[in-house]
């Protein structure tokens, strides 16, 4: 069944957005992930425009994270005060972006931009995750040891100290804040939450407990997604509503499906599993964007749009 | 007095040609719903005449159907630091069709002058004004074939030698195409009869092509009013979110 995308103004079949949306959710409810990251360069593949497949995906990531966030609130796993240094550094780091966005827009240069930003971080991340897992099953095998983490670095040496009680730390609000603008940034270029870079970086850096990290994350999400989605839509005109409720239809569903498959799997597997398919997905744009293209030339909206 | 003179003046031109069209579509308006997924439309008509046919060549028909005139900005990728495919040189044509289709009773040179083409922009690649064209790097043919090559594969430039069919020289009947991507707007359908490569007359009739329903009250609210489509936007999914959540918890207890 056909739909016409009233905003994409294209025909794209309905049933593949749906289907799109429950793969996307599968995989985001088994390794645990937002699936932005996942979802935006597959809307390129499938012909919608960068520009509004960017947009439409910050909505779709409000609904996702919105679901997530609901059941830490219940088990009292959110830390509010660290989620609110990181929206405010969330925010700021948004608005550069859109701002950075409708410049490169102007340029005709948003494509680069967006598709660059995937593969150097799609690239990364799933690099590290790929050595990580590898490490963590081949130390799994040995002996049974577990990771010693550093007690203190320089970070915990800066200015402006707060008590976060439901982290247990007392720890300047600098590194936070910035962890903040930096997602921010990445949420407004790149249509994501920005999740696959806080979780680790809330981890690594600040040496969050485990247990708040993801409902302090998606805290932090909704807010800016929805600060993203407000941008775009109100400078760009670019999200979609029909094609964000058809994604979050097989979102939702997909989700579910998604979290009982995970739950048979070894935690190692699934997350080398993500690792393959990040690098999969890197692999694919860089690709589109070192290979010599078959139209070389593209159209655009001419003039003052 | 005035307006009776110009009324007779009015009628006087077609009278001055010997052949005249008659002719509609099937329909004048297209609505593009939800589930639009392209449409075609049928130009037919007739030519009528007060004397009897004229002992010159045949006559041709040449129907063309062009969308909304917009200006496009084509850019041309190039290799930058050795590796990588970038954006770098552009064009603006002002004014190109945002859907152009010509159809005719026998291929376009013999059907048209290249004067008469010329005059009248019938062919594609006249029917895009590159007059006042910025071109940055003095390729404009380049640019202008790409656009049209683009826009061929997406079905929105389309060329249809042989398929007017013409009958006693009276008759005409074509059907186009309109693919699922179009742009709304007011369409012009355009009908030409030749003799010998030259126009014997022109007719010309409008198309309104527009969102209806839910899509057009979108578009409109996504334009007019961003912040509130914003806001919708947001609404509908945070409903949706705690839906699912709810749904979930139902599920699971």
């Amino acid at each position: 069944m056909q739909i016409y995308l009233p905003i994409a103004e294209i025909s794209v079949n309905a049933f593949l957005l749906l289907g799109l949306g429950g793969m996307v959710g599968i995989l985001s409810g088994m390794f645990g992930v937002g699936g932005g990251f996942l979802m935006t360069p597959l809307l390129f593949f499938i012909g919608i425009p960068p520009a509004v497949a960017v947009a439409t995906e910050a909505n779709q990531i409000v609904a996702s994270s919105f679901s997530g966030v609901l059941a830490h609130f219940k088990r009292k796993t959110v830390d509010l005060k660290m989620g609110g240094v990181l929206l405010i550094g969330g925010l700021i780091g948004a608005y550069l972006g859109i701002q950075l966005f409708n410049y490169l827009r102007s340029l005709g240069q948003v494509d680069l931009l967006v598709k660059l930003s995937y593969v150097v971080f799609l690239g990364i991340i799933g690099s590290l995750m790929f050595v990580e897992s590898l490490n963590a099953i081949r130390r799994q095998k040995k002996t049974g040891s577990a990771i010693i983490r550093k007690k203190h670095t320089w970070l915990h040496n800066l200015p402006f100290k707060v008590k976060f009680r439901t982290s247990g730390l007392y720890i300047s609000v600098i590194p936070p804040f910035f962890i903040g603008v930096f997602v921010g940034v990445l949420a407004a270029i790149m249509g994501v939450g920005g999740g696959f870079v806080m979780v680790p970086a809330m981890i690594y850096l600040i040496g969050m407990p485990t247990k708040v990290v993801i409902g302090t994350s998606l805290f932090q999400i909704i807010f800016v997604t929805a600060f993203t989605t407000m941008m775009h839509a109100t400078t760009n005109y670019t999200v979609d509503i029909v094609l964000a409720v058809l994604l979050l239809v097989g979102g939702v569903i997909g989700a579910q499906i998604g979290t009982r498959i995970g739950v048979k799997m070894k935690a190692e597997q699934l997350r080398i599993l993500l690792a393959v398919l990040v690098l999969a997905v890197c692999g694919k744009l860089a690709l589109d964007l070192l290979l010599q293209p078959s139209e070389l030339y593209s159209l655009g909206a001419g003039g003052g749009h | 007095m005035l307006r009776f003179f110009a009324l007779i003046m009015l009628i006087a031109v077609p009278l001055n040609a010997a052949e005249e069209i008659v002719a509609d579509l099937s329909q004048n308006r297209v609505g593009i719903s939800a589930t639009f997924d392209g449409s075609r439309i049928l130009v037919f008509g007739a030519v009528s005449r007060d004397a009897p046919m004229p002992e010159s060549g045949p006559m041709q028909v040449v129907v063309s159907v062009s969308g909304p005139r917009q200006a496009v900005t084509i850019r041309r990728k190039d290799k930058r630091a050795g590796v990588i495919w970038v954006n770098s040189a552009s064009a603006l044509i002002d004014d190109a069709p945002s859907f152009y289709s010509v159809a005719t009773t026998v291929p376009m040179a013999q059907a048209l002058s290249v004067a008469a083409d010329v005059r009248y922009k019938v062919s594609i690649a006249r029917a895009i004004s590159s007059i006042g064209t910025q071109i940055a790097t003095g390729h404009a043919a380049e640019y202008t074939e790409a656009l049209i090559r683009i826009r061929s594969d997406n079905g929105l430039y389309q060329v249809h030698e042989g398929a007017v069919e013409l009958m006693s020289e009276t008759l005409f009947r074509t059907e186009i195409d309109l693919p699922s991507n179009l742009t709304a707007g007011e369409y012009t359908a355009r009908i030409l009869i030749t003799r010998d490569q030259q126009v014997v007359d022109v007719f010309e009739t409008k198309l309104d092509i527009h969102k209806v329903g839910i899509e057009r009250w979108l578009y409109n609210l996504a334009h007019d009013n961003a912040f509130y489509y914003g806001l919708m936007s947001l609404f509908i999914a945070i409903a949706a979110g705690w839906m699912a959540s709810a749904a979930f918890s139902y599920f699971r207890a």
